[in-house]
């Protein structure tokens, strides 16, 4: 059997281009993840222009309303009309959280890829000062050092990133542990390349796959925290439209008015796990046999 | 009259994919009577795999069986409920998997996992299936088997554990056994144990076997009946005398021709390869399919489809012209030009007491009092070269040949020794030599898929040693890369396609041409030829001695494929536990007076000709571990030729048995030839084929 589906293999990535599209047709959470992640960035990027409200227009007397045809979600203790301000509050999300993926990508790129290249004494103590970061609580971590730092956008994606390079750096280097020891990179030894030939032309393109997959990972586990830190007033501040600081202030008014909290974070629920799937379909097409239809 | 265990009519498989439905096996009927062992051949993607399952109704999600009758015994296999199959398999039909690894779970004991099935299966107490499994492993000639049921899947060797899985399978006596290339993943030592064992095994419980394997070696030895499938087809089919001495189908005849033959090498024959690639399920030729790839296709065979006709009594063949391939004649391979004696070239290689140790190092080793402990994976060997000269290197796997290839490669440093290429005294590390060395020698590796880069076009695998060590200017580059690619006979688009997107084969053609671009003067082939295709490996072999003719580049080639290595090598020299044992001209190497050792490889292969009879000299156990070396002669703890204490307490010495011939045994060569007779081949012999 397997052979014949060897055979079959070879020539469905003989038509990758194709394939992939239909594969993603067999996955409909895959399809959602990508239609949901999309949408959320359209409206961040016209989000404003789409919104019938300015986000900080008060309205004191129209304050805590339901859901209604003025104000399709509601409005909060100010009267603020509660669809325009998570339309508008999309922008900080996805700025903050993308900002400090990329943070985390790019160094945990770097430590990864000459950690797991050099080896030895170097390697260790990279690993080690990762392990470090890894066993504190991350959000702990990320509250003592926003205590210090003071909060503010920049001061969050700081965090994000710092928080998120050892896991990109594991990762990744344990890609190139594997990529060192194939035989290509030693044909490419035995012709004399040099370490730079190997590691940006022979190793780094065989990482990017992985490093995708990885980055959309981070990436919704970023909003997460994102939203974490909005919520307990340590991310962006008011009067900001973050979706996590919406919740947190929500709160106080749970009970009179459930719709200010439930709106903002069905948001990030959704955002959330429109990433997931997006992140799922991207390690089934980009690293096919990985896992789950191996 | 022997009853008819397992009889399938017409049986088509179909695969439901992405470009629809495929028929993967067509029209393909199979009878096997009790105690019948069927031997089913072909390469790989011709089906064998997906008929056997379908055969047992075992088939993936995607597959189903579109036509066909399939009977066990008495019973129609397709009427049966998905729960009444259930008891079929594992009770009426077991089966035997190539990767004895993957089918033994490895956190149950051994003796636990047989006693499982009796009591699944046969509905034995707990101490009856304790029994019953103790008894199994007595039967597969297990050395102390209630020691082995106490152990766990990873505290034995692969032969132990296909034993094992042999164990049990017959466990419950089944009407049906189908083994799936069962020693393909095993030294030739310890095959040649497990064939022997299933052959006594089969007699005893008469049980019908479907054993399928693309060796055909394999199936000469274990085999009383043969079918050779080909693109879902069956196109020959007979008993082993049938089709081995009488071939019907002109692809039988092209397998067998390219299979290296032990008793002649390059400089008599090269090999016949087929020519083409097996046609993909949903790109079939409308007449024969083998017509795209066959001599003797004329115009009728490309038209329709020749159905299978019966010759003799149980001699089947698919083909129209069998008549015209009989006054064919049965030419298994080109006869090639005689050419001179190569004549003493220039000394190329020299390595000199070559050692590599490699540390044990536990988890934090300076905390730990045991003694430093070492894998002495080559310990001492030296080797010479010369000009357009190849040396075989031949061992069972963890002997150290691969450790000595990349020692001299420089990929890993040796802890002693000298390596001089051409007069100069070379550095231990790749790192440390110069372009001009690095140019000098290249390495074809085992495994096609890693060798080349996946991200990298195959143009560019070529260019790159080109520009590094040729310094090359962007012109005559392209020319010199086209001009490889045509060396290599692969056509020029290729230069431009990605790994994925080639064959195994063409990947390995491109590494050569890799290797070759810089013009090396010695080249190392590690296992190059091991995990493909017969047909592919004869076409590489054939590029191999070609390129060999026009460049006079120098070979070590290091195989675990005697016929390989006798076919390909001048001079071979054989390794056992880090140290040679044998070395001198393929002549000599393969005729005695031999090493036991070497004796023992000889006789274990399998050899694709059910008349040649081979004196069954096997080896017990598997190579000791290189951490602890056995004292005196290395050999001795498996040598079925030990004469006494002497091999335990001494190192044995070196005889020199010709010019061209050393050995290194305490038994006199006088006394091992006379012991060995003619051995496998009488010297008259040789050449006998052309």
């Amino acid at each position: 059997m397997s052979e014949t589906m060897n055979a079959l293999n070879q020539k469905q990535t003989r038509s990758k281009s194709i394939s992939t599209l239909k594969r993603l047709r067999r996955y409909p959470t895959t399809l959602i993840g990508f239609i949901t992640v999309f949408l959320f960035l359209i409206i961040a990027l016209f989000g404003p222009l789409l919104a019938p409200y300015a986000y900080t227009a008060q309205n004191l007397p129209n304050k805590l309303q339901p859901p209604s045809e003025e104000h399709i979600f509601g409005t909060d203790q100010f009267g603020r009309d509660v669809y325009s301000r998570i339309l508008v509050g999309s922008r900080d999300v996805l700025s903050v959280a993308g900002s400090g993926t990329a943070l985390a990508v790019f160094f945990g790129l770097l430590l990864g890829l000459f950690s797991g290249y050099r080896g030895g004494l170097f390697d260790e103590l990279i690993m080690r000062a990762m392990d470090v970061i890894l066993s504190i609580p991350p959000l702990l971590l990320a509250m003592v050092i926003l205590f210090s730092l003071g909060p503010s956008r920049v001061n969050v994606i700081i965090v994000v990133g710092f928080l998120y390079i050892p896991m990109v750096a594991r990762v990744v280097r344990s890609v190139v542990l594997d990529l060192k020891t194939r035989q290509f990179i030693e044909a490419a030894r035995l012709r004399g390349e040099n370490s730079l030939y190997l590691l940006y032309k022979e190793i780094l393109p065989n990482i990017l796959p992985h490093l995708a997959v990885e980055a959309s990972m981070r990436f919704s586990y970023s909003i997460f925290l994102v939203a974490s830190l909005g919520f307990l007033g340590l991310g962006v501040q008011p009067p900001s439209p973050d979706w996590g600081l919406m919740v947190g202030e929500a709160r106080t008014w749970f009970h009179q008015a459930r719709w200010v909290l439930f709106f903002p974070a069905g948001a990030i629920a959704l955002l959330v796990v429109g990433v997931g799937f997006m992140s799922d379909g991207l390690r089934r097409m980009l690293l096919p046999g990985g896992v789950s239809d191996a | 009259m022997p009853k008819k265990v397992l009889d399938a009519r017409n049986v088509t498989v179909t695969y439901r994919t992405e470009k629809g439905l495929l028929d993967t096996v067509r029209k393909v009927s199979l009878q096997i009577c009790s105690g019948e062992i069927y031997g089913l051949v072909g390469e790989s993607g011709s089906g064998k795999s997906t008929l056997a399952r379908a055969i047992v109704r075992y088939l993936p999600e995607n597959g189903f069986l579109k036509n066909g009758e399939i009977y066990l015994g008495d019973s129609d296999l397709l009427t049966l409920s998905k729960s009444e199959m259930r008891r079929v398999w594992g009770g009426r039909v077991t089966m035997v998997h190539q990767d004895p690894n993957a089918a033994v779970n490895p956190s149950v004991m051994i003796g636990e996992q047989i006693a499982e099935v009796a009591r699944t299966h046969l509905k034995m107490s707990r101490q009856e299936a304790k029994d019953k499994a103790l008894e199994m492993l007595t039967k597969v000639r297990m050395a102390d088997p209630e020691a082995v049921a106490r152990r766990y899947a990873h505290q034995l060797s692969g032969g132990m554990l296909q034993r094992v899985l042999i164990a049990i399978a017959m466990t419950t006596n089944p009407e049906l056994l189908i083994m799936d290339e069962p020693t393909t993943a095993l030294d030739v030592t310890t095959e040649a144990v497990i064939l022997d064992l299933i052959g006594d095994l089969m007699r005893e419980y008469d049980t019908a076997v479907l054993y399928i394997t693309h060796n055909l070696g394999v199936v000469a030895r274990v085999c009383n009946r043969v079918g050779v499938l080909y693109a879902g087809e069956m196109m020959e089919e007979g008993s082993i005398g049938q089709v081995f001495k009488n071939k019907l189908h002109p692809y039988t005849r092209g397998l067998l021709g390219c299979v290296p033959r032990v008793d002649v090498n390059k400089k008599d024959i090269s090999l016949k390869a087929i020519p083409g690639y097996i046609p993909r399920p949903d790109q079939l030729p409308p007449g024969c399919v083998f017509a795209p790839r066959c001599e003797l296709a004329e115009g009728a065979c490309r038209e329709a489809r020749p159905p299978l006709a019966e010759i003799e009594s149980g001699h089947l063949t698919a083909c129209r012209r069998y008549k015209a391939l009989r006054s064919y004649g049965d030419v298994v391979a080109d006869t090639r030009d005689a050419h001179e004696e190569l004549e003493y070239g220039e000394l190329v290689l020299e390595a000199r007491n070559v050692k590599k140790y490699f540390p044990v190092a536990g988890s934090l080793p300076f905390l730990s009092k045991v003694r430093k402990q070492e894998v002495k994976a080559v310990d001492d060997i030296t080797v010479r070269m010369r000009h357009s000269f190849t040396m075989g290197i031949v061992g069972e796997s963890g002997c150290g040949k691969t450790t000595f290839a990349r020692c001299i490669m420089g990929l890993e440093e040796a802890t002693a020794g000298e390596i001089e290429l051409e007069g100069e005294l070379l550095p231990y590390s790749v790192a440390k030599r110069p372009p001009e060395t690095l140019r000098k020698m290249q390495m074809v590796f085992q495994n096609p898929d890693a060798s080349l880069n996946p991200q990298h076009p195959a143009g560019e695998a070529v260019a790159r040693p080109l520009k590094l060590l040729r310094r090359m200017d962007k012109k005559a580059l392209q020319d010199r890369v086209r001009e490889l690619f045509e060396a290599v006979n692969l056509p020029e688009d290729y230069i431009y396609r990605l790994p994925h997107e080639l064959s195994g084969g063409e990947k390995q053609r491109v590494a050569i041409a890799r290797a070759f671009a810089a013009d090396p003067t010695l080249m190392i082939c590690d296992e190059p030829i091991s995990s493909l295709d017969v047909s592919v490996q004869a076409s590489l072999m054939n590029l191999l001695v070609d390129l060999q003719e026009s460049k006079g580049t120098s070979y070590l080639f290091i195989s675990h494929d005697l016929a390989a290595v006798r076919h390909l090598s001048d001079w071979i020299a054989v390794v056992y536990l880090g140290r040679l044992w044998e070395i001198g001209s393929a002549e000599d190497v393969f005729v005695p007076p031999y090493h036991p050792y070497t004796e023992a490889l000889l006789s274990a292969l399998p050899i694709p000709d059910p008349d040649v009879r081979q004196e069954s000299i096997r080896l017990k156990g598997s190579v000791p571990s290189a951490m602890n070396i056995p004292s005196g002669c290395r050999f001795h703890t498996r040598c079925p030729r030990k004469i006494g204490a002497i091999c335990e307490n001494e190192e044995p010495p070196w005889q020199n048995t010709g010019y061209y011939h050393q050995l290194c045994c305490h038994i006199p060569a006088d006394e091992l030839l006379v012991l060995q007779g003619y051995g496998l081949l009488k010297k008259g012999e040789r050449g006998a084929g052309k």
